[in-house]
């Protein structure tokens, strides 16, 4: 009876009702931080070098193999399955386990992962001389080393169990300040050059195209044109030059199998034994692959190597977006808010915007090929840019065309929450500026929209977000799966609207689902996840934090 | 018929001949208020705008100067009659308050004087009200010019969210006011002239919002002098401040009335006795007595005047 009647106290008192909304609130942190968790787990311990095991397994029809590599995973497999496989299990034992084994090598083995039943594996050990090779293409190679050559020549050392890895690092080293070099070389003034040329070609058929060429300015070009040229076979042949030096340097690896595998040091990234490193040195290790990741680009299908140009894109991306979004929201905004009549059709018009946040966002991107790239691009080609066609410029999916989409599609956010933000300017200050002889435009500009502007930056922020993590539109617009440069660079205009870009989000995509090595890429996907939302997250951060000191300089009275 | 009453008033009170008060702090753009219209408008450079051309041709006969007239004045909010055929005449640099109950059309009739109705689609005008002599109705009013020219103060202080300085320079820069000398002297000049320089002369760059209500009510009437407007509407003006501060504002009142001339409305007959020189009984859109403010206090001249003032309803 008691019990009843606290019962219905408790239930009165609204207990239950904070218990409830308090535990919704944990489910969603718990799911948020457990997602993170996942990825950054995931993702994260991909860079962390791994001991290579040398395995010896029996295979089932009795022959024995010798394996090196990496034990990547681990999984319970039914007894019946294993049996298929021709491993019988003692009776009862209802399950056993398999290993997947990364053996690298893919351009010896043609697979670079295995999975291994464990009833067939007789030893497992862990030889310290086992070195990782980490290349730039084929994945990784792991072996003995027992050979330096140079020039196809072995190096003779006085060591007696091969050459040291010393001697490896030196000539990798040489090799990495000549890599810089022909970048340079290529990036800069080989790229300048030929970006001129292009130019004069293009500056030559604009002079066509408008019929009667001036000879004089024809010749000049021409003139410039073959000096341009030579400069061009002079940077070559120093660029062959180079080239040649690069090869120079191979090593030798003595692979599980038995057999020899020359690998050339410009193929080469980095070489180590990670048995016989220490926790520091794996530390350091993990650094400079977190820091390649970051920074480098992609390599083999985007499944190695950095995600630099992809998060470069998106970036930029999002910045041109929010450049173009935000003084279009808000004028819309304050049209809508302060001279349009309020009356059906301005709530007719709200609707629609409100509602145009909710079409899926491919319909964006349908229309954005088909109206900003087709029909805009097309005729910004036609009438500015004759002299290129039929090659487009503005007439293909590109930066701009991914920005201004976006664009439409977070407008409505920022007309929203611009409104809204208009709407709390109380009516108390507004009199009191046009009272002082201000006309209305003049109180917006220097009284409204600077009290609003926190509001427009909540706006920017929920825009920001979305833009950030959307995909599908961008597909359509001006997104590739590998951009051959980067949109920004030290030929003039520097900015380039009209080139393509990579995007994180896509780049999950494409090495997750459109990936031929799906191992390999799987820990990519997580550490791409991990890093584009913390990109999302650094940016919305960035966005509050200039809210937030807005919101303090244009604090009026409550009241 | 109320201006047959107050007329003879108006004569007796200030004949022609007072000696205008002097400009303080240097307040040589005062002279441009001259009614002899030989006055220099020697405001600050770059200041747009220019009072001659709006100026009467030449003083009245006699007495004091009419500022503001108002003919036939009437006003709805879209069918609601607001403001009845208000006829009266408004005496220059003169207190004249307002008083009556609540809903009477005293704040509507104020919001006549600056145009601030013209905010509302709904609102209906008909009538005129005459600044020296101009229709303020007329379709060739620039606004913004009138507004300068009567300024505003609101119930509740309405300080914008700038610092103390750039309140009072607001309607400076408005009119293309940039060089800092000229804000500087006119801000400090507008400040000191209501009251308010010794408590903010050390912070004019702190925010306007850190000031209690009091001295925000105070800014506001600088912002408001700083352009050096010939009327200033006061509107309930210490209606949400405490005692002391609206002894402040009422001494204030009474300083600026030699330079301004100045409407009230005000809730508190008390008030309206203390610091008007005219007062008009406003009562459902009617106005019902304009008179001298002993006049009206001491012997009402209509029955409603009278129930109000003592108490009878309201």
């Amino acid at each position: 009876m008691t019990g009843r009647a606290d019962w219905k106290e408790w239930v009165r008192t609204g207990s239950p009702w904070v218990w409830l909304t308090a535990g919704t609130v944990s489910v969603s942190l718990c799911m948020v931080f457990g997602l993170l968790l996942l990825i950054a787990v995931n993702g994260m311990g991909h860079f962390w070098p791994g001991r290579i095991a040398a395995i010896d397994y029996r295979e089932p029809d009795g022959t024995k193999v010798k394996l090196y590599g990496e034990i990547v995973d681990r999984e319970e497999v039914p007894a019946a399955r294993l049996a298929e496989n021709g491993y019988r299990l003692p009776e009862g034992v209802v399950s056993g386990e398999r290993l997947l084994i990364k053996t690298g090598n893919r351009d010896v083995y043609g697979l670079d992962y295995r999975w291994l039943a464990a009833p067939g594996i007789e030893r497992i050990d862990h030889p310290a001389a086992l070195l990782a090779v980490e290349r730039e293409e084929w994945g990784n190679a792991y072996g003995y080393l027992i050979e330096v050559r140079e020039d196809g020549r072995a190096i003779t050392t006085s060591d007696t169990d091969g050459p040291p890895l010393t001697e490896v690092q030196a000539r990798l080293d040489r090799k990495q300040a000549l890599k810089e070099q022909i970048a340079h070389l290529e990036r800069g003034r080989i790229g300048a050059v030929s970006y001129t040329i292009e130019q004069l070609r293009l500056e030559g058929r604009a002079l066509e195209l408008r019929g009667e060429p001036d000879p004089h300015a024809l010749q000049a070009i021409a003139e410039e044109r073959l000096a341009l040229e030579a400069e061009y076979e002079r940077l070559g042949v120093e660029l062959a030059a180079l080239a040649h030096e690069i090869e120079r340097d191979a090593l030798q690896l003595r692979l599980a199998g038995g057999e020899d595998l020359t690998i050339p040091l410009a193929k080469v990234v980095r070489v180590y034994r990670p048995n016989e490193m220490g926790i520091f040195d794996k530390l350091g290790h993990y650094l400079t692959k977190l820091a390649e990741f970051a920074t480098d680009e992609p390599r083999e299908a985007n499944t190695e190597g950095g995600i630099f140009p992809a998060i470069f894109g998106t970036v930029l991306m999002v910045f041109i977006m929010s450049l173009l979004v935000a003084p279009f929201g808000v004028v819309a905004a304050v049209y809508l808010r302060e001279y349009a009549k309020q009356g059906p059709l301005t709530r007719t018009i709200r609707i629609a915007v409100n509602n145009l946040a909710g079409v899926p966002s491919i319909v964006y991107g349908v229309f954005g090929l088909g109206f900003f790239v087709y029909f805009v691009g097309g005729n910004i080609d036609r009438v500015f840019f004759p002299e290129a066609l039929p090659a487009p410029t503005f007439g293909t999916p590109g930066l701009l065309w991914a920005s201004l989409t976006l664009a439409i599609l977070t407008v409505p956010v920022v007309i929203v929450a611009t409104e809204e933000g208009l709407a709390r300017i109380p009516v108390a200050i507004r009199e009191g500026s046009l009272a002082l002889g201000a006309t209305k435009a003049e109180t917006l500009w220097r009284i409204v929209l600077p009290m609003a502007s926190p509001a427009l930056m909540t706006g920017l922020i929920l825009a920001v977000a979305r833009a950030a993590g959307e995909v599908a539109p961008l597909m359509m617009v001006g997104v590739v799966k590998l951009a051959p440069s980067l949109a920004v660079d030290g030929n003039f205009p520097f900015l380039h609207l009209d080139r393509k870009i990579m995007h994180l989000g896509f780049h999950i995509y494409d090495v997750g689902f459109q990936s031929p090595n799906v191992e390999a890429a799987r820990p990519l996907v997580y550490a791409t996840a991990l890093l584009l939302v913390v990109i999302v997250v650094v940016l919305n951060l960035a966005a509050i934090r200039i809210r937030n000191q807005l919101r303090e300089k244009y604090r009026a009275s409550e009241h | 018929m109320l201006r047959n009453i107050e007329e003879p008033a108006l004569k007796a009170v200030d004949p022609k001949g007072v000696a205008r008060p002097t400009a303080p702090h240097g307040f040589e753009g005062f002279d441009a208020r001259a009614p002899d219209g030989q006055g220099v408008d020697t405001r600050a450079p770059g200041s747009s705008f220019s009072l001659q051309a709006q100026r009467p041709e030449a003083p009245p006969a006699a007495g004091r100067r009419e500022c503001l007239e108002v003919a036939g004045l009437g006003l709805y909010y879209g069918e609601n009659k607001a403001l009845n055929a208000i006829t009266m005449s408004i005496p220059e640099r003169q207190v004249t308050a307002f008083i009556g109950p609540s809903g009477c059309g005293k704040s509507t009739l104020l919001r006549c004087f600056n145009r601030m109705n013209d905010l509302y689609d709904h609102v209906r005008i008909e009538g005129e009200i005459r600044l020296f002599g101009h229709n303020i109705y007329a379709a060739d009013t620039p606004v913004s010019d009138l507004r300068r020219r009567v300024g505003m103060v609101f119930q509740k202080p309405n300080p914008f969210p700038k610092s103390i300085y750039e309140n009072v320079a607001y309607g400076l820069r408005l009119q293309g006011v940039k060089k800092r000398r000229v804000l500087d002297e006119a801000v400090e000049r507008a400040i000191k002239r209501a009251a308010l320089w010794d408590e903010v002369k050390d912070r004019l760059n702190d925010g306007a919002m850190t000031l209690s209500g009091g001295q925000q009510q105070r800014l506001v009437i600088a912002r408001a002098i700083a352009i050096e407007p010939e009327v200033l509407l006061l509107d309930e003006p210490a209606s949400a401040l405490d005692p002391i501060s609206t002894l402040k504002i009422e001494d204030l009142i009474y300083e600026l009335k030699t330079e301004y001339t100045i409407l009230i409305v005000t809730h508190n007959m008390q008030q309206a006795a203390r610091v008007s020189d005219h007062t008009a009984f406003m009562y459902l859109g009617d106005l019902i007595e304009f008179d001298e403010t002993k006049v009206l206090f001491t012997k009402p001249k209509r029955k409603q005047t009278e129930d109000y003032i003592t108490g009878r309803y309201g």
